[in-house]
């Protein structure tokens, strides 16, 4: 019965900062739901279930080897032609997994936003860490593929959760302008297939960033996806695969800023939600 | 320490509606061109702002669904807030969740609040039971924790024990309910806020609802905010009440004050019955009639446990031995249930057998059930002649001021109130 001014909570308009970051740390579990949900819910009523995220990075990852390294030859260095491409295919994967998931889940959420309150961070939250898991399981496809090739990684390779942290923020960050957009103007349903399609050939995913001529470099790295899948592969191939710093450096304080942008937009947009949804 | 948990001040909500400048402009192909016209702009509009509204060619159109709204709650106070549909009950609530932010004004809150806007918020039909309860729980702020340990009194409460593990797709609606609403009452906050979950499920579910929530909240002190139509269930489950009006905190104090004030002043059926036009040739023609509460105020919505009284005034022109008035009551299914007649002369000994006369009849309290009745009145020599007959004069409505039957209010239990007696004993 003890009124604790630990639970006191003032609302006024344009005053939901305060509580938020507290918030957001209390609700940490409905993340944990949220996630296990829409992984729980993906593959229900499907016959090979999990195996199909596997089956499309797999796909994609045969045609591209036989595209770009059969038919165009493009240099592999010295790794197997699969190998260079399967290491960009992961990132990539969840990149577009994270960005499509994403950017509709506050829309597909509608019901939750306009009947409960919960930090909205959440949801577009969850929908990466759903994407993660998918790259976990397409990790262990990597792994396989490795052996069949008979290709030993270096050192490096204990560098991978780094750069999948980087491939993590750079999700978030467009997932949180997006999916914020995406709720007042449903054009971005739209645009969001588009970017996806369209950023599977403008990120070195088929081919490596090294066929980049160099003065096109550090204008190549302005994709933040270039300094991700450059890491990745620095990491996994070892050996010749290396990192274009500039580029690299420019890649990350790009995603930085699009986080940090794609928060404050969030956070600004978050107020009405519920109101437009 | 202060008592007060829920202090609201001067808040106000505001809502822009958008809507074309001209209605001639909604036809479709006109539409499109400006559609086509204000897209630019809107494009660039995007970019420049956040917020803001449609702009271009629309009008946006202020509407405060909210307006200068001040009021206190205290510890323990079981709060009903009723009023008309678009009264601001659901945005007040809203607010008060932290769904959407106030536009003006200031709330404080001191405890831990929990909101029920709807029963199964996040339910996901191709999740199992067990499933639901665990992700539905989380939703609604519990922990992990906190789910496992009521996990089996859920699942009792909700009676779903042979369908755990059946997505809950191939539940029957009933099922869904019942789960839904068995994962939410088991919440346990400092401040529950409840909005119209009770209109779901069959009467019998209703009530044992409405028996949680009131054991909820008046064995654990706990302050409750509770949005109804149904008067009766606020009367039962509520101490206090707030009555809202577009917008506007119109009336608040105990619950069955601000009852009655809402339920006489939503009715335009104040009037009565008065006779029009000149007045016919008869022995004995009805003039006025008009139902009043005890207190002897117009009135037309009675709590069940309230007096009705009826006043008909009535001229003689001619005096008949013998000739009597009666009141017909009629509930709105049409059966007459009963009537009541009284001989004009028991008045007649009171006051000169010619004239206006005046007779007042009362409907004993804890008598009529939760419905809408028809008084048809009239003046008659039994078995012989009617004189005067006014079908359907006056129209009430009774409603359910708390009995034991208020879960399942506008749901037919019969006309009248009897005091049965039972008795149970064991036969094994």
């Amino acid at each position: 019965m003890n009124s604790q001014p630990s639970h006191r909570l003032v609302i006024e308009a344009g005053r939901t900062e305060l509580h938020y970051w507290k918030d957001l740390w209390r609700f940490r579990e409905l993340l944990y739901f949220l996630s296990w949900r829409d992984i729980l819910v993906r593959y229900k009523q499907t016959v090979i279930g999990v195996a199909w995220s596997v089956i499309r990075p797999v796909l994609t990852m045969i045609v591209f080897t036989v595209i770009f390294g059969k038919l165009a030859k493009f240099p592999s260095g010295n790794a197997p032609y699969a190998i260079l491409v399967y290491a960009a295919m992961l990132p990539w994967q969840f990149f577009a997994n994270a960005l499509s998931e994403s950017s509709n889940s506050l829309i597909s959420n509608a019901n939750m936003i306009s009947k409960v309150y919960f930090p909205r961070l959440i949801v577009p939250g969850s929908a990466v860490i759903v994407s993660l898991v998918d790259f976990l399981i397409s990790f262990v496809v990597l792994v396989v593929l490795m052996a069949w090739y008979q290709f030993m990684p270096s050192w490096r390779i204990v560098m991978v959760p780094l750069f999948l942290v980087m491939a993590l923020l750079a999700s978030l960050g467009f997932s949180l302008w997006l999916s914020a957009l995406n709720v007042k103007y449903r054009d971005f349903r739209y645009i969001v297939p588009f970017i996806v399609q369209f950023g599977l050939y403008v990120s070195p995913v088929g081919f490596s960033s090294n066929v980049v001529p160099e003065k096109w470099r550090l204008l190549y790295s302005l994709n933040p996806m270039v300094g991700v899948i450059d890491g990745f592969r620095w990491a996994i191939l070892g050996g010749e695969a290396q990192i274009y710093w500039p580029g690299f450096l420019l890649s990350l304080s790009l995603t930085l800023l699009v986080l940090y942008g794609g928060i404050r937009y969030f956070r600004k947009t978050e107020r009405i939600f519920a109101d437009i949804i | 320490m202060s008592d007060t948990v829920i202090k609201v001040e001067n808040l106000g909500k505001k809502y822009l509606i958008s809507h074309l400048a001209d209605k001639r402009e909604q036809l479709f192909s006109r539409l499109l061109v400006n559609k086509a016209k204000t897209a630019g702009s809107k494009v660039m509009d995007m970019f420049r702002s956040a917020g803001g509204g449609g702009g271009g060619e629309h009008t946006t159109e202020e509407f405060w669904a909210l307006k200068d709204v001040s009021f206190e709650i205290k510890q323990g106070d079981r709060v009903g807030i009723i009023g008309r549909n678009g009264a601001g009950k659901s945005t007040l609530l809203k607010v008060l969740s932290r769904i959407t932010e106030p536009t003006k004004g200031r709330i404080t809150i001191d405890g831990r609040v929990a909101s029920l806007l709807e029963v199964g918020t996040g339910f996901h039909s191709e999740l199992t039971g067990r499933e639901n309860i665990y992700l539905n729980g989380a939703i609604l702020g519990m922990s992990r924790e906190e789910i496992r340990r009521k996990f089996d009194e859920i699942v009792a409460f909700a009676e779903v024990e042979q369908f755990l593990d059946t997505p809950v797709k191939r539940y029957s609606s009933g099922m869904y309910v019942r789960l839904a609403f068995a994962v939410a009452a088991h919440l346990e906050p400092e401040i529950l806020i409840v909005d119209e979950v009770l209109a779901v499920g069959d009467a019998q579910f209703q009530k044992k609802c409405l028996g949680k929530m009131e054991e909820v909240s008046t064995s654990e002190g706990r302050t409750v905010l509770f949005v109804s139509h149904q008067m009766g269930a606020i009367a039962q489950l509520c101490n206090k009440a707030l009555l809202l009006d577009k917008g506007e905190l119109i009336h608040s104090g105990a619950v069955n004050e601000v009852v009655n004030h809402y339920m006489n002043e939503s009715s335009r059926n104040l009037k009565g019955y008065e006779i029009e036009g000149s007045l016919p040739d008869k022995e004995i023609v009805i003039l006025k009639a008009q139902t009043f509460d005890a207190e002897g105020n117009i009135a037309v919505n009675f709590a069940h446990n309230q007096e009705i009284k009826i006043i008909i005034t009535y001229k003689v022109n001619k005096w008949v031995n013998g000739s009597a008035i009666r009141v017909a009551v009629r509930d709105s299914k049409r059966n007459v249930f009963t009537t009541d007649t009284e001989e004009t002369e028991t008045f007649a000994q009171h006051s000169p057998k010619q004239g206006e006369l005046c007779a007042s009849v009362v409907i004993p309290a804890g008598l009529l059930r939760p419905e809408h009745y028809f008084f048809t009145l009239s003046a008659y020599l039994p078995n012989q002649v009617t004189f005067n007959l006014v079908r359907d004069a006056l129209s009430i409505t009774v409603y359910d001021g708390g009995s034991k039957y208020a879960a399942s209010e506008w749901h037919d239990y019969g006309c009248v109130f009897v005091d049965c007696k039972w008795s149970v004993e064991n036969v094994s």
